[in-house]
């Protein structure tokens, strides 16, 4: 009887898959895509319980077992730039996770359409300009002769350089940062708020609900889900894209590694400039990769406990 | 909705006025530094010389564009950079709309798998020595097809896109199906013209991406002719003098005219600029309505 059943299912399932043939077969590029370039690395991470050496390569370097993790615990250069991998992140979740929360609210404050357009347009437009090229201005603005400078000189003040000074240059990372994303970031709360029912709004101000009246009760239930979700895709991708390879690296120089090295730029330098062994580098990464994989976890925990709906 | 209407006409209360100031700032200290690279790649040397503060166009030359766009390099690494954003954009998009279609199909057996194997990439990855090293073996390292094939898919975008065609009445397929049409002639004939727009918007966002590609140059292409418009701009803008004094040196020997050399790496980001301030209108007009349909979750 049961077996009967079994073999009918079995059936279905062929019959449902057979109709499906097409789409297995548009799917087909994306699966071999994410088996090349996402988990042909992470069957790589066995690199770092390997030594590396080039003729075998992935799999056939030999086992050492922890031994490089007991080196990272002896590593300065990895204890700095896992520090700063952690500050810079979480000062960057702190201060620029609820910015673009607070710049979705004013800019829906407005109920003319043209200066809600007009702010959108100029606060999104760095996030489409490489860090390459705003590496570059801020360089050049920031140098000796850049005009920032140049107004400090006049105004009688003396000129300055965060990008060579320790004090503050993650300062310039949090500020360059909001400065590219902000709008962008901006623009999902946005439509968290467009989607809120106007008659909500208008119902409350003929009940007299004043301004932050209405944000507490309407505004903010409204987009608070989209923030519960949001802030755990944040805390998830922060020690990647919190402190931003790509952000860092252009803006750094050897003046500021101290404050500034992070996990990410320190691997690229220790393994294609100075030429550090594979394997090591490779443990270096993995820890970065499994506490991002933890705080992600935490985060979906946590936003759960509060009574809203998680990641998974 | 008269009360609104009422209130609109009353005008600007004190808290509407510091709000607007607040933006204002904000806006001006976003867009200044855009602004100041224009009115530097456009100075004149012997004008900007005299002031301690430039902040006005108060001279009009071109010398620094005519010396980027005669530059041989600049050329070679802007058409690198346009077959990667061409043959890029072509490379995601057909794999991003194909698989976020099929992706989106709630029957098909194994796409809850699928899905969960795609997103767990999002958060866990094998890190850059083994990146590399797949890379390597793939025999991808100084090769264009770096920048174009494994750069090729974000899966922010797929999901984004699967959400949105998972949004479409199956309506629209049904009759189709009647007629006999399989899925990808539907795909192909039906859905892609109705959601062109949509798709057009991600289209902009690979190009912009793929313009704008950096990280795997520096990572795998160390061939000179391969490098793309990024990479010419990083030597411009902040590691090579090398580069802008021969720059200055050829335009000095050629005009006996003197370059400001901060005006040369203005005009090479100006130029560079100049495709994604074209398609800028079109991005900003499609993207909220593009991520309001397909909100993260789906």
């Amino acid at each position: 009887m049961q077996s009967g059943e079994k073999v009918r299912t079995s059936r279905n399932l062929w019959k449902t898959m057979l109709q499906h043939k097409y789409f297995y077969l548009m799917v087909l590029p994306v699966l071999i895509w994410y088996a090349l370039f996402a988990y042909g690395p992470m069957y790589g991470v066995t690199l770092a319980f390997k030594t590396f050496d080039y003729s075998g390569g992935i799999w056939g370097s030999p086992w050492i077992g922890f031994e490089h993790f007991q080196k990272l615990w002896s590593d300065a250069d990895f204890h700095t730039a896992f520090k700063n991998t952690i500050i810079i992140s979480l000062m960057k979740l702190l201060i620029n996770f609820p910015m673009p929360i607070i710049l979705a609210i004013l800019i829906n404050e407005f109920s003319r359409k043209t200066a809600k357009r007009f702010f959108q347009t100029v606060l999104t437009f760095p996030h489409f300009i490489s860090w390459v090229v705003l590496a570059g201005i801020i360089t050049i603005i920031l140098s000796r002769d850049g005009v920032v400078n140049q107004v400090l000189m006049v105004f009688g003040f003396d000129p300055i350089s965060p990008l060579t000074d320790s004090d503050s240059f993650r300062p310039l990372l949090y500020f360059t940062h909001m400065w590219r994303e902000v709008g962008w970031d901006s623009i999902i709360y946005l439509a968290a708020l467009a989607g809120i029912n106007p008659e909500l709004y208008e119902a409350a101000e003929m009940d007299g609900a004043n301004r932050f009246k209405r944000l507490l009760h309407i505004a903010w239930p409204g987009m608070k889900s989209t923030v519960a979700i949001l802030l755990i895709l944040h805390v998830g991708q922060m020690l990647t894209q919190g402190a931003s390879f790509v952000q860092i690296f252009n803006l750094y120089s050897s003046p500021v590694y101290g404050v500034a090295d992070v996990v990410d730029t320190y691997i690229y330098r220790t393994s294609f400039q100075v030429g550090g062994d594979f394997g090591y580098m490779t443990a270096v990464g993995l820890i970065k990769s499994v506490i991002s994989l933890v705080l992600l976890v935490v985060a979906n925990t946590i936003v759960k406990r509060m009574g809203e709906e998680g990641l998974y | 909705m008269k009360l609104t209407e009422a209130k609109k006409k009353k005008g600007l209360s004190p808290f509407d006025i510091a709000v607007y100031i607040v933006l204002g700032l904000l806006s001006l200290i976003t867009f200044f530094p855009f602004y100041n690279v224009l009115i530097i790649s456009i100075a004149k040397f012997e004008v900007i010389s005299q002031h301690n503060l430039y902040l006005l166009p108060l001279s009009f030359d071109l010398t620094a564009y005519k010396v980027i766009l005669s530059d041989g390099k600049f050329w070679s690494s802007a058409i690198n950079t346009v077959i990667v954003t061409v043959a890029g954009v072509l490379f995601s998009m057909a794999i991003s709309v194909t698989g976020a279609y099929a992706l989106s199909k709630k029957g098909m057996p194994g796409r809850n798998g699928m899905l969960t194997l795609i997103l767990f990439t999002m958060f866990f990855n094998g890190g850059l020595i083994p990146f590399y090293l797949i890379i390597k073996d793939l025999g991808l390292v100084n090769n264009i097809l770096v920048m174009i094939i494994p750069a090729g898919l974000n899966t922010f975008y797929l999901i984004i896109m699967k959400n949105y065609f998972g949004t479409l009445p199956e309506s629209l397929e049904e009759s189709a199906k009647l007629d006999g049409a399989n899925d990808l002639y539907i795909l192909f004939k039906i859905i892609l013209p109705i959601s062109a727009p949509f798709i057009a918007t991600f289209g902009l966002f690979y190009a912009v991406e793929r313009w704008n590609e950096w990280w795997y140059a520096l990572i795998f292409i160390s061939d000179s002719a391969k490098t793309p418009l990024q990479i010419y701009l990083r030597e411009t803008l902040i590691t090579s003098n090398q580069l802008l004094n021969t720059l200055a040196q050829q335009a000095a020997d050629s005009d006996s005219s003197k370059v400001y050399t901060p005006a040369l790496q203005m005009a090479t980001i100006v130029i560079s600029s100049v495709p994604i301030l074209m398609v800028y209108p079109f991005l900003q007009k499609h993207f909220a309505k593009g991520i309001l349909v397909g909100s993260i979750k789906g």
